[in-house]
């Protein structure tokens, strides 16, 4: 058996991306330093450029002996992750450079990271699952501690490779019961032994729950999230951004297609731990971030609810649900690349400056900034009729068609609580007295970055049936 | 048969005396070295059942590579001898008991092989049935086939290991002086020589 030319041309995306990486990278090596400024730029370019290689022409099936899957859902949660991803690359380069840290590294170390997660939510087998999570993990645990000369950066490197690595552990552990009982780690032959009754096996069962343990600590959910805050804080701000978007994204698609695929024979098994995980998470998010200070710590604490949300509408395990995590997560990219791109323009004589108490009064003093960052923080707490609230409207009714009633209603009742401490952010913003006015970023990124998210969250605010009807046709991919 | 039975003999009494030398012997360089004799008989008793491909694996990734490592660490770190081996006889009973649930644990499982269906021997007779090859032909076969896609993302999740340790550990150092060697075939005589004239007596 030869690996077909049909592999190849299924995978196209994922062998640019990594056949262009590699190419920047030896440029990388050859020009030294100076290179930075333009691996970083091409680095975004060849990701935005992998994006586009999705769609044209899409094509789907299955690939390199069956353990590449493409289908709908793979291909719109690449496209949300590539986007992300090219984003916070072109974030990142006034961060890196003012804490001289601007290395050619950095955008190159972010695409194998994304190569990573593309692998991984194209997975169709455990193996492949697990060698597209370890590329991305490995190459995240290295940007988080980026800023080497930073001890809160490398601090949290350590302890996000380190607990990483036991959520890895748990991962193959469970990975190798499924094997043991099933008899093969394709995703095929795993659901095909488990129609044939290997379902009732206790062995299939402990290998499902380590194997979801593992999923969880990735994609942040309530009891796995504890290296959350601390990560999100420590780590240099754009790698924060990135953080908060692209791996969650990728993670959350791959328990989607783990669950939701070869799994579905245990739906009644898997759908408790979920929906626990889920109401944990939400309930965390909303409370334990009450009291946070520092906005990046807050919004560790935001991504963790916003995974319980995510989480209910996997719980649902219907079509609708499914629709409804992808245009979820759609919204959540735009408003968190928003917030986060507002964040990185918080400086003060020159100085990077984290405290929610340091935008008050941004309302006199920047009035565009204020009025971006309101938006972002009323979208994110779903009041209507702003895109979040569509996004969250969409998961609840999944949840209450698949009759989950309570873990509703609980998710309803977090979201209220949530909405304190985002308003808390405007309240600052519109009503404090300021005491030092922030610097007026000058027009670059950052603030562009924050423009166009404005304009999309706004854009999905008042029309959200084009975006719905995306989300719909990558459903479609799970239920063929 | 008798030479495989004596070279058998021979092979594991060296490994099992040589692992006890890891832990019993006083200086920590020895100990390592213990270790990489362990390995090779190890490596030769994987060649006795026919498993070359692990025999030159275990040779070359713990040989090779963790074992110096292991010298490595050993001769660069400043260890103690005197204080790691104060706990021995208070974590003797424990280390004990673990010994003697792992060798009950060998036990059992040699014992419910032969109970069960598939012994080695039918497994190995199956598989060479199936096979007709070499396991190291056999691996290859379906490394480069149909487990291509894996191998080559291992590969990349080792460049990913190699650029995140030369990342997060390289520093260019102010005042080092290193070779160039494009500087050094450059030189010419010119450059590199004066001729002094140097008056009797008088010294340069």
């Amino acid at each position: 058996m030869v690996v077909g030319l049909e592999s190849w041309t299924l995978a196209r995306p994922e062998l640019f991306l990594a056949a262009a990486t590699l190419l920047l990278l030896i440029y990388g090596v050859v020009r030294g330093e100076v290179a930075t400024p333009f691996v970083s730029v091409a680095t975004s370019i060849v990701l935005l450029a992998t994006a586009v290689l999705l769609f044209a022409p899409y094509r789907e099936g299955t690939a390199f002996a069956s353990l590449f899957i493409v289908d709908r859902l793979t291909t719109t949660m690449k496209a949300l992750v590539l986007v992300g991803a090219a984003v916070a690359v072109l974030m990142s380069r006034a961060y890196f450079e003012q804490v001289k840290a601007w290395r050619f590294e950095y955008p190159l170390l972010v695409a194998l990271a994304t190569l990573g997660m593309m692998l991984m939510i194209s997975a169709n087998d455990l193996m492949a699952l697990y060698v597209g999570l370890e590329l991305q993990s490995l190459a995240l645990y290295v940007i988080a501690a980026f800023q080497r000369d930073s001890l809160r950066s490398t601090e949290a490197g350590v302890k996000y490779f380190v607990l990483g690595s036991v959520a890895s552990g748990m991962l193959l552990f469970g990975a190798s019961l499924i094997y043991g009982f099933c008899g093969g780690t394709a995703f095929v032959q795993i659901s095909r032994a488990l129609l044939d009754g290997k379902a009732a096996e206790f062995g299939v069962i402990v290998g499902l729950v380590f194997v979801v343990a593992g999923l969880a600590f990735k994609v942040s959910a309530v009891p796995f999230h504890m290296w959350t805050p601390d990560v999100y804080e420590g780590a240099p701000t754009p790698v924060t951004a990135l953080f908060a978007v692209a791996p969650k994204i990728a993670a959350i698609s791959l328990m989607v297609s783990v669950l939701m695929g070869p799994f579905k024979p245990l739906f009644l098994q898997w759908q408790q731990i979920i929906v626990a995980a889920s109401v944990l998470s939400m309930a965390l998010g909303a409370f334990a971030a009450l009291r946070q200070q520092n906005i990046k710590r807050l919004m560790a604490y935001s991504s963790i609810g916003n995974v319980g949300y995510v989480l209910l509408g996997l719980a649902s395990g219907s079509e609708k649900g499914i629709q409804a995590i992808v245009f979820y997560l759609a919204i959540y990219l735009a408003m968190t690349l928003g917030v986060f791109a507002t964040i990185l323009m918080m400086k003060r004589r020159g100085t990077m400056v984290e405290n929610v108490s340091d935008l008050a009064g941004l309302a006199k003093s920047q009035p565009m900034m204020a009025f971006a960052m309101l938006l972002f923080m009323f979208s994110m707490a779903g009041i209507p009729p702003l895109a979040g609230f569509w996004g969250k409207l969409y998961i609840f009714i999944a949840a209450v068609e698949a009759k989950l009633f309570i873990p509703a209603v609980l998710g309803v009742l977090a979201s209220v609580v949530a909405s304190y401490y985002y308003l808390r952010i405007v309240k600052v913003m519109y009503f404090d007295e300021e005491t030092e006015t922030l610097d007026r970023t000058p027009f670059g990124v950052n603030r562009a970055v924050a423009f166009a998210a404005a304009v999309l969250v706004t854009v999905f605010s008042l029309a959200p049936q084009p975006l719905s009807l995306i989300a719909a046709a990558a459903a479609k991919g799970l239920f063929p | 048969m008798l030479l495989q039975a004596l070279a058998f003999y021979v092979f594991a009494a060296v490994t099992v005396a040589s692992g006890a030398m890891v832990v019993v012997s006083r200086n920590p360089v020895y100990s390592v070295l213990f270790l990489i004799l362990a390995f090779f008989n190890a490596a030769a008793l994987f060649l006795l059942i026919g498993a070359e491909f692990i025999a030159m694996i275990l040779v070359i990734v713990y040989v090779g590579a963790v074992a110096v490592l292991f010298l490595f660490v050993v001769m660069m770190l400043d260890i103690n001898l005197v204080e790691l081996r104060e706990g021995f006889l208070k974590y003797l009973p424990v280390g004990a008991m673990i010994g003697v649930v792992l060798l009950a644990e060998i036990l059992l499982g040699l014992g419910v092989l032969g109970t069960g269906s598939a012994t080695i021997a039918a497994l190995n007779k199956q598989g060479a049935q199936v096979l007709a090859v070499d396991n190291t032909r056999a691996i290859g076969r379906v490394l480069y086939t149909q487990y291509f896609y894996l191998f080559q993302v291992a590969g990349i999740v080792l460049l990913v290991a190699m650029i995140g340790a030369i990342v997060l550990t390289l520093r260019t150092r102010p005042g080092v002086r290193r070779q160039k060697v494009g500087d050094q075939i450059n030189r010419t005589k010119e450059q590199a020589m004066t001729v002094v004239k140097v008056p009797t007596r008088g010294g340069v």
